[in-house]
């Protein structure tokens, strides 16, 4: 891998704007393969999620990005490419081309990756129905950790339709993992798995 | 003392400032800082006998909490003493400022704003929070503008940048959670660096000697209060001031406290770093005791209604900037005033 100064410089950006605490809560940093699964309310929860990894996990993670976004210009570009970033095609949807496919395709047998399962930003105040990919993911592979991750205050720092952040303290909390249980249904395990991230909230 | 027009590029040439402050660590604050290093090197001393002793009397968890406000003060005289040696006060000045940045985010993210009040905070922390420390480090000459700036033109800001955003639902509560933030963790702290640039004192002899000692002075007795008004109230406390608030708080504690700050105070003074006779010294004590402690329970107060412990527990676990300076806010502007009024002829006197 080649020597890469953006990401580092972009973690510690994060941290400092967004005042980030990191919380693990009956869970500890890993390298073994995992998938964080997160809230969504801020464009930087990504960024601030990879930046509370400890360096040795951050190198192994790839954030799941938006490549209609993401695949735009020459900067965007460079910066995914510094946060170590995967760009999955939101658009041209086939079956042997799925979001899920895709993403199993570059984790491989070595990456953990960061995912958002409401699919777009919400309000801050409830999470949003979870997406099924969650669902075939565990499906796909059962051996990943699939670790829930709560984001607080993001909503606050940088709102949705803002472009400029205000500095307050934003928590990181990552739970205990969780898997799919033999035979259960898709929608107990996202019900589930939404769980596992609010409850987050209140330790 | 017309320098109306002073630049921003003139704070750090202006020979008049230059000479004053050429040496902000003299004679008297070294003594100052030689008797708070002593004192540490006890209170630390004495927080390693106490956690020693295999079954002490004494609960642990207060020792726990002693030993970290001791590490605190050590780690409060250390940045202080460094910034000192650098012979220009900007470096005071923006090391305040920092506090107050991370107080300001502390405070703001403890009481619930709306989405309507983004950019409004926007301006708050990168606006008027930076204005307000460029005019301390201006000097007495830009006292005017510094005393208004926020109580005046900021307050009139956030009401009427909130309502062009458009939300009006809780709109008064809104500007007042906003002001009180500016106002207690920008506003208020600001005046404890602005010590350092008080100038035209009525003693002459005090003219000679850096202010540095005074802004020492002030933050040494407003934690030392903290801490008796504290340790009066666990050894002869009874009649508890407002439960709901806080528990520990006692009447005995904040009088025996105030009247110890008092005694300390006026031996303070004879380190030579304060204009004040040992009295003077006495009553400045009295009051920074009893803004301290009225701070603290303010900011209790606004803890409590929001249910935590300490400012930082929504974050680390710990105490955070807030919980150690909420005296040091209420207590500044008091001792500013009073010692601009009674001991400069700035104010025309």
């Amino acid at each position: 891998m080649k020597f890469n100064f953006t990401g580092p410089f972009l973690a510690g950006l994060a941290k400092v704007v967004a005042g980030s605490s990191v919380r693990w809560v009956d869970c500890h940093p890993d390298t073994c393969q995992r998938i964080y699964f997160a809230n969504h309310t801020s464009h930087i929860d990504a960024v601030i999620i990879w930046a509370s990894l400890p360096k040795h996990c951050r190198e192994l993670t790839k954030p799941v990005a938006a490549k209609d976004y993401w695949d735009r210009g020459w900067f965007r570009r460079y910066l995914a490419r510094s946060l170590n970033a995967m760009l999955i095609d939101r658009e041209n949807i086939k079956v042997h081309r799925s979001p899920v496919e895709s993403m199993l395709k570059e984790i491989g047998d070595k990456y953990s990756a960061i995912i958002f399962p409401e699919g777009s930003r919400n309000d801050g105040t409830n999470l949003r129905e979870f997406k099924s990919g969650l669902f075939y993911l565990a499906k796909k592979r059962p051996d990943l950790e699939l670790v829930p991750v709560y984001v607080d205050n993001m909503t606050r720092i940088l709102p949705k339709g803002e472009y400029l952040p205000v500095p307050l303290l934003s928590r990181v909390i990552f739970g205990p993992p969780i898997w799919l249980e033999n035979g259960e249904p898709k929608t107990e395990f996202l019900v589930r798995a939404r769980e596992a991230v609010s409850r987050l909230r209140d330790v | 003392m017309d320098l109306l027009h002073v630049s921003l590029s003139t704070i750090l040439t202006a020979p008049l400032l230059a000479q004053q402050t050429a040496f902000l660590l003299d004679g008297a604050t070294g003594i100052l800082l030689g008797v708070v290093i002593s004192c540490l090197l006890i209170a630390t001393g004495a927080g390693q006998i106490l956690r020693r002793q295999p079954d002490s009397s004494v609960n642990p968890a207060i020792v726990q909490a002693f030993i970290r406000r001791v590490r605190a003060w050590w780690l409060m005289t250390a940045i202080l003493a460094v910034t000192f040696t650098i012979p220009s006060p900007v470096a005071t000045v923006i090391l305040f400022f920092l506090i107050s940045f991370w107080a300001l985010r502390e405070f703001i993210t403890l009481t619930p704003t709306r989405l309507g009040d983004h950019r409004t905070l926007f301006w708050v922390f990168f606006i008027l929070t930076p204005a307000q420390y460029v005019l301390v480090a201006m000097g007495q000459s830009q006292y005017e503008l510094f005393s208004i700036l926020i109580p005046v033109y900021g307050f009139l800001f956030i009401a009427a940048r909130i309502a062009v955003a458009g939300d009006y639902k809780r709109f008064l509560e809104r500007i007042a959670k906003i002001q009180a933030g500016l106002y207690i963790c920008v506003y208020s702290l600001s005046y404890a660096p602005a010590l350092l640039y008080l100038t035209d004192w009525t003693d002459p002899e005090y003219s000679t000697k850096s202010t540095a000692g005074l802004l020492f002075y002030f933050l040494l007795v407003a934690q030392l209060s903290d801490l008796l008004h504290f340790v009066c109230s666990r050894l002869l406390g009874k009649n508890v001031i407002a439960p709901n608030i806080n528990a520990s708080r006692t009447w005995e504690g904040f009088f025996a406290g105030t009247g110890v700050t008092a005694v300390v105070g006026a031996m303070l003074s004879l380190t030579g770093a304060t204009p004040f006779n040992p009295w003077q010294s006495a009553v400045m004590s009295i009051v920074i005791a009893v803004m301290g402690a009225a701070g603290s329970m303010a900011m209790s107060a606004i803890k409590r209604d929001r249910g935590v412990q300490d400012y930082g527990t929504l974050v680390e676990g710990h105490a955070g900037v807030l919980d150690r300076i909420d005296a040091i806010c209420f207590a500044a502007p008091v001792f500013f005033h009073l010692t601009r009024y009674y001991f400069t002829t700035a104010s025309g006197g």
